[in-house]
């Protein structure tokens, strides 16, 4: 088995702020539900790492800003590790992902160990 | 006094003598071999089976004394100086290990048979049984002999083995204690987090060994439970030991035990939780769940038994809401994460249909091919009944198929004769 990096992309993630608290925990639920579906295969490999919502760019010319999400159109959500035997699998586990729900794309990379 | 008289106080004896036993035998045992050292433990156990050989035939002559557990210690400390004094080999072997202790006594050996010193001893004990350098059906086997006071056919019973198998598997653990030269101490504050993890773990298998057990006694099936219990509780009186953890392991074992009278009839699925009648649910073992869960809450640590506790207070909740089944799920969702196994993920898509209802959690599982598992045909079966009986059917069937017990067997035909 393989491991491989599903990298979740999605639009107007600044847009987090916005939602009600019920929305939240919908999307909430929708993205532990598929995590689960992953883990009940079996298949998730790394569980603990997750990228936070704050963040730091740092730029050329020594220029920090405060997100990556003003300019970045999609921006990287967060990620999770799943094993697979080969590229096609972990796509295939990557469908139904709710970053897709809103526009977003899910970046499938297998990881190389030294 | 007629024969009838004598042969009620001989049965009553005989109760009264079994039961000190199952009470007794592990303090003894723990006390002595903290005396001795855990290399001599057969030692310990010997004495206090003579001791107890000596009670069964004084108390059936003689009547019981006043207050057995002082008499039984007083003949043990009394059979423990006689074999100190005996055998040679105390002189030249343990006399100059324990020798700390004799100066402490004075030149007299005594042992301690206080509250304090039996609650110590046996801590010491169960850290000292609970070690990874045994292989854990052994530390099961060995903790049901010297923490449980359980006799070897019983543990037999309960591994659906043969006593010589077991009696193997005992020496051989207690070869490891000698060569591993394992300790009667409590870990240092380093290892603690680590061993703790792996005594909590022996105690959920001996608890698991209980309820999902091979053995249909049921009363055995209850005493393994109840013993691991007991072995949880004593770890939540020490500061060391007294973890959320420890707490969460605490909820989850009284919750699932709670069920024990209800599911007594025939558990033969995962998910035959349904068909169970409440009103045999134990209030007062959910209370003392929900007091431990609410303990487990303190800190942020969460372990495996955290989830498992939570999912087995929702459990306790008969009515079926949406929101019962949600939680139920996200926490196997959560669970999953840290602790895979093909169970938990066959009750997670349980859990799945509940909540999400039955065209998703068909499609996930079909995903978990998890063919060698009849659990996973019986779950299949169950989602397809009401939409396809034919593959109703043909599931049931290969779970039948699968099925290693006649009352599994039972249990799966039942379901293959409700289908149209």
């Amino acid at each position: 088995m393989k491991e491989f990096a599903l990298l979740f992309r999605q639009p107007n993630f600044a847009d987090v702020d916005k939602l009600s608290a019920e929305e939240f925990k919908a999307i909430g639920k929708k993205w532990q539900d598929w995590a689960g579906n992953i883990a009940a295969q079996g298949k998730m490999a790394g569980s603990g790492l997750r990228l936070s919502l704050n963040g730091k760019v740092l730029k050329a010319g020594g220029v920090v800003t405060d997100g990556p999400f003003v300019e970045i159109k999609e921006m990287l959500g967060s990620f999770v590790v799943v094993k697979a035997d080969n590229l096609d699998e972990a796509t295939t586990l990557a469908h139904g992902c709710p970053a897709l729900d809103s526009n977003g794309s899910v970046e499938i990379r297998e990881i190389v160990r030294p | 006094m007629n024969a009838g008289f004598i042969f009620v106080t001989m049965t009553d004896d005989h109760n009264l003598i079994s039961d000190l036993f199952r009470a007794e035998f592990s303090k003894m045992v723990a006390v002595i071999s903290r005396l001795f050292g855990l290399q001599h433990i057969e030692i310990a156990e010997d004495i206090v089976s003579e001791t107890f050989l000596i009670a069964s035939q004084n108390w059936s002559e003689k009547g019981a004394p006043e207050n057995p557990t002082a008499w039984l210690y007083k003949v043990a400390k009394q059979k423990t100086l006689y074999h100190f004094k005996r055998k040679g080999i105390f002189d030249k072997k343990v006399i100059p290990a324990i020798s700390s202790f004799v100066n402490e006594t004075q030149q007299e050996l005594d042992l301690d048979f206080s509250m304090k010193n039996i609650k110590d001893s046996q801590l010491q004990m169960l850290f000292a049984v609970c070690n990874p350098g045994i292989a854990s059906e052994a530390q099961i086997g060995l903790a049901l002999r010297i923490l449980c006071g359980f006799g070897i056919d019983e543990i037999a019973e309960a591994f659906l083995s043969n006593k010589e198998t077991i009696n193997k598997r005992l020496f051989r653990a207690k070869e490891k204690l000698r060569t591993e030269k394992i300790k009667m101490e409590l870990p240092s504050e380093n290892e603690m987090a680590h061993r703790l993890d792996n005594v909590l773990h022996i105690i959920y298998l001996l608890f698991n060994e209980g309820y999902y057990s091979k053995t249909s006694n049921q009363t055995l099936q209850k005493d393994l439970c109840l013993e691991a219990m007991r072995l949880a509780l004593m770890l939540t009186e020490f500061e060391e030991t007294n973890l959320p953890k420890t707490n969460a392991l605490m909820a989850l074992m009284c919750f699932h035990a709670s069920r024990f009278n209800a599911r007594q009839s025939n558990e033969d699925s995962a998910v035959l939780y349904e068909q169970q009648n409440e009103e045999l649910w134990d209030a007062e073992l959910i209370e003392k769940g929900l007091y431990f869960l609410n303990l487990s809450e303190i800190g942020s640590e969460i372990s495996s038994y955290h989830f498992e506790a939570r999912i087995a207070y929702w459990h306790c909740n008969k009515k079926d809401s949406h929101e019962k089944w949600d939680n139920i799920l996200q926490l196997y969702n959560q669970l999953l994460l840290v602790n895979y196994s093909p169970i938990v993920a066959l009750n997670r898509t349980y859990a799945l249909y509940k909540a999400n209802g039955i065209e998703e959690a068909l499609i996930e599982a079909e995903k978990l091919k998890l063919e060698n598992n009849h659990f996973y045909f019986i779950l299949l079966g169950e989602l397809y009944k009401d939409i396809d009986s034919e593959k109703a059917r043909s599931n049931f069937e290969k779970a039948y198929y699968l099925a290693k017990t006649d009352s599994e067997k039972q249990g799966i035909q039942k379901k293959i004769d409700t289908l149209l």
